[in-house]
């Protein structure tokens, strides 16, 4: 008998969760090197406010992307680790469940790192960066970023190089959500007309749809040797 | 579990490794409530049997049926069925010895109340109730080892394939394991289990597998301390 879908993503996130709230193995590494980068972008590039509003969501979603890698890298190397990942297989429970458990706790820790970089990079390049379509964009950005790291991340999690060889993964699958989020999030940051970002939201939002229907049927012949 | 009165049914069972084989044709069938011995060198082929069985493994050939059930094609039918103890103790360090246990109850779709109770019962069976709400990441090799006993028979499993479940157990430990096991096999549990330790082969297992080089070199009873003039009669070293 097969456990119930969302019992199974239930039980993943909730433990992901609680693991998290002890060791911090994940956020102290992604919060770190988000908060590194942003930094020393803000101390090289000394920009005024015009150059300012066209780089800065290439800062954001950069920090964001290479931040996520170690995000992902780490919490699927934490399943790997202890041969954690066999008992979810030997568990009557459906891999795409097992998936999306472990998605929803990537986008999870990546948005409160998001969460925090928004403010932050506000306060650095006096921009505001804290609108609604921002948040918005932001919010799907992550969610596209953590289905595709999730299934990446779960293929490299099983190599010897998996810290180099998730990047070098990760890079060019990502390459249409950073497109996409860079021009949304430029747009809406450089007030323009809403008619020449929304199209940007529309495409970063059908491409996050297809990811995520693409790594649910993908993610059980990934975990399966 | 009810489709054939064999539980494990393996015929012609090879498995590779890239070009190189780790079990080849392998042939047995080991009968409901019984208990069987998997003897071998390293590298002869017990754990690739073990996570072949498992279903978390494919064959390169051959087929296994696990109550009726092709493995891995028909695998989720008998998942909740399996319970296998692993090399490695497929335990969460961050997590507390009863909330692995309560994780995994979860996976297999035990209600709260009952998950709760098997998990008290089985910490107090394997001798950890004391240390229920401590990190796994505090515990030494042996307790982790009992922990994942525990997490292995948390789901009532019919079948338990054990991969060197002694190793790491102290003396008392491994009379906790003993009466563990008899009594799983009182429930009508079968149990295949791997092992090393042949001067303390459990009195309740009457059959034993010899793994040879990736093959099936014995498969037989045998009497009390036979088991290591067995093993080095019928076990050869990897070349």
């Amino acid at each position: 008998m097969k456990t119930p879908f969302f019992t199974t993503v239930l039980a993943i996130l909730s433990k992901d969760l609680q693991a998290e709230r002890r060791s911090r193995d994940v956020l102290s590494v992604m919060g770190l090197f988000a908060l590194l980068s942003v930094m020393v972008f803000s101390f090289a590039l000394e920009l005024d406010r015009l150059a300012r509003e066209e780089t800065i969501s290439g800062v954001l979603w950069v920090t964001l992307l290479f931040a996520s890698v170690l995000g992902f890298n780490r919490s699927l190397a934490l399943e790997r680790d202890q041969g954690n990942f066999d008992a979810l297989l030997l568990a009557p429970v459906a891999r795409s469940a097992i998936f999306t458990g472990k998605l929803l706790g990537n986008f999870l820790f990546t948005l409160l790192v998001g969460a925090a970089l928004l403010p932050l990079m506000s306060l650095l390049y006096t921009v505001n960066m804290l609108g609604g379509w921002v948040i918005a964009t932001t919010i799907v950005g992550i969610f596209g970023l953590s289905t595709i790291g999730t299934l990446l991340a779960t293929m490299t999690a099983q190599t010897r190089a998996r810290e180099a060889l998730l990047p070098v993964a990760m890079l060019p699958v990502a390459l249409p959500f950073l497109l996409t989020a860079v021009n949304a999030t430029k747009g809406i940051i450089s007030a323009l007309p809403p008619a020449e970002w929304r199209h940007w939201i529309e495409l970063l939002g059908a491409i996050t749809a297809l990811y995520l229907a693409l790594c649910l049927l993908l993610y059980g012949f990934v975990v399966e040797e | 579990m009810t489709r054939h009165s064999a539980l494990i049914e393996v015929e012609q069972l090879s498995k590779n490794y890239g070009l190189k084989p780790a079990l080849k044709a392998l042939d047995f069938r080991l009968e409901r409530g019984r208990c069987a011995l998997l003897l071998g060198a390293n590298g002869s082929g017990k754990s690739t049997l073990l996570r072949l069985l498992s279903g978390l493994s494919k064959p390169t050939s051959g087929a296994i049926r696990i109550g009726g059930w092709e493995m891995p094609r028909e695998a989720m039918a008998v998942r909740a069925q399996i319970g296998l103890v692993a090399h490695r103790p497929l335990l969460y360090e961050s997590l507390t010895a009863r909330e692995n246990l309560d994780f995994c109850g979860k996976l297999y779709g035990i209600p709260g109340g009952e998950r709760e109770r098997r998990s008290e019962a089985l910490l107090r069976q394997v001798g950890l109730w004391r240390r229920a709400d401590s990190l796994t990441r505090s515990f030494s090799r042996g307790m982790k080892q009992r922990l994942s006993i525990a997490r292995a028979l948390l789901h009532q499993p019919a079948l338990l394939l054990l991969d060197e479940p002694y190793s790491g157990l102290d003396q008392r430990a491994g009379t906790m394991l003993d009466g563990l096991l008899r009594s799983a096999l009182e429930d009508g549990r079968t149990i295949l289990m791997s092992t090393h330790q042949l001067a303390r082969s459990p009195d309740f297992a009457s059959r034993a597998l010899v793994l040879s080089r990736g093959r099936l070199s014995f498969d037989g009873g045998f009497a009390p301390g036979e088991l290591a003039a067995l093993y080095h009669k019928y076990s050869q070293p990897p070349p």
